[in-house]
């Protein structure tokens, strides 16, 4: 196929991306279920250890294969606009999933957790390098201390630009308030670049 | 080759305590890269015709994709249902593609800053939830 030729007939909706990232066990498929309309799915990648780009099955005998899942769900906008939410594998040598996953999406949004926001560094960082735009939303746990938006980006160092809201995970609105939260600031980037 | 042990249908090539009851590959003939790329994950696809199904001759999961691509869905939607991982997926989708039956709708292009006009309806869409 012609990598960008589209049949495009009416009935096939243009589809669009949101990455939801963050720690292990921080809410991400938690997130994604509460806002999806369709229970979470999961799609998987099989790795051998060779990684990516290995074109023939010669040796693979000799290559242990690794299954990387990732959930997603989908919010139908409209009739001919499609949002699908992918949440992020954990594990820090599947970045490359991550570039397959971060290729045209319209941001992300990194979940954290107060107790232990360490864990979501390794996210902004690579939002951050790829410059693709992303907000922090901190999930609210019950037992965890609360702290205002701007401690949590002062102690994330985040650009003064990059927004920070307080979520749960859980609640369905929360959930799309931080999504708005995180396409209106897109806006703003594109719109600011285009000026 | 001679046919799978199974039929159609997703149940029956997995098995909730075995798992995979078939070795992935074993469903694209040992081919491991979609013969054309540009099969992303949200790249929406619909069969081209619903009523020629029955006469395609291909394997029992090109006959499940092309039934369940009747409703149009994105390749992440038809790996998660038909329990296929997406490097395969991917090669049947290319089998498929070749010949016309199925017919594709790729995201924006990746390249280009996103859109103003698909942001706002993005946040239209969300706002009326």
């Amino acid at each position: 196929m012609d990598s960008r030729r589209s049949d495009s007939p009416a009935a096939m909706p243009l589809a669009v991306k949101i990455l939801v990232a963050g720690g292990f066990g921080v809410g991400k498929t938690t997130l994604v279920g509460s806002v999806s309309e369709i229970k979470p799915l999961r799609t998987e990648e099989l790795l051998t250890e060779r990684g990516v780009g290995v074109d023939d099955l010669a040796g693979v005998e000799n290559k242990h294969t690794t299954t990387v899942a990732m959930d997603f769900g989908r919010i139908t906008l409209r009739d001919d606009l499609v949002l699908y939410l992918f949440g992020t594998p954990g594990q820090d040598r599947f970045w490359f999933m991550w570039d397959e996953l971060a290729l045209g999406a319209l941001g992300a949004v990194v979940l954290a957790d107060t107790r232990r926001l360490a864990d979501c560094f390794p996210s902004v960082d690579y939002f951050e390098r790829r410059r693709v735009p992303f907000i922090v939303a901190v999930n609210c746990f019950d037992d965890a201390v609360r702290y205002a938006p701007e401690e949590i980006a002062g102690a994330l160092a985040l650009g003064p630009d990059v927004p920070v809201v307080l979520c749960d995970a859980r609640r369905r609105d929360s959930g799309r308030d931080a999504l708005i939260t995180l396409v209106e600031h897109v806006l703003r980037i594109t719109t600011r670049t285009a000026v | 080759m001679t046919d799978p042990p199974m039929r159609s249908g997703n149940s029956e090539w997995f098995d909730g305590a075995a798992g995979r009851l078939v070795r992935p590959y074993a469903l694209t003939g040992g081919r491991t890269r979609p013969t054309r790329e540009g099969f992303d994950l949200i790249t929406i696809i619909m069969t081209a015709d619903a009523s020629s199904i029955a006469t395609a001759e291909f394997g029992p999961e090109h006959g499940a994709i092309l039934r369940l691509a009747c409703t149009p869905q994105s390749v992440a939607e038809l790996s998660a249902k038909l329990s296929l991982p997406l490097a395969v997926l991917r090669v049947l989708l290319s089998d498929l593609y070749a010949p016309g039956w199925i017919i594709v709708r790729q995201p924006t292009p990746m390249t280009q800053t996103p859109d103003e006009r698909v942001l706002k309806d993005v946040i239209n869409g969300l706002k009326t939830l």
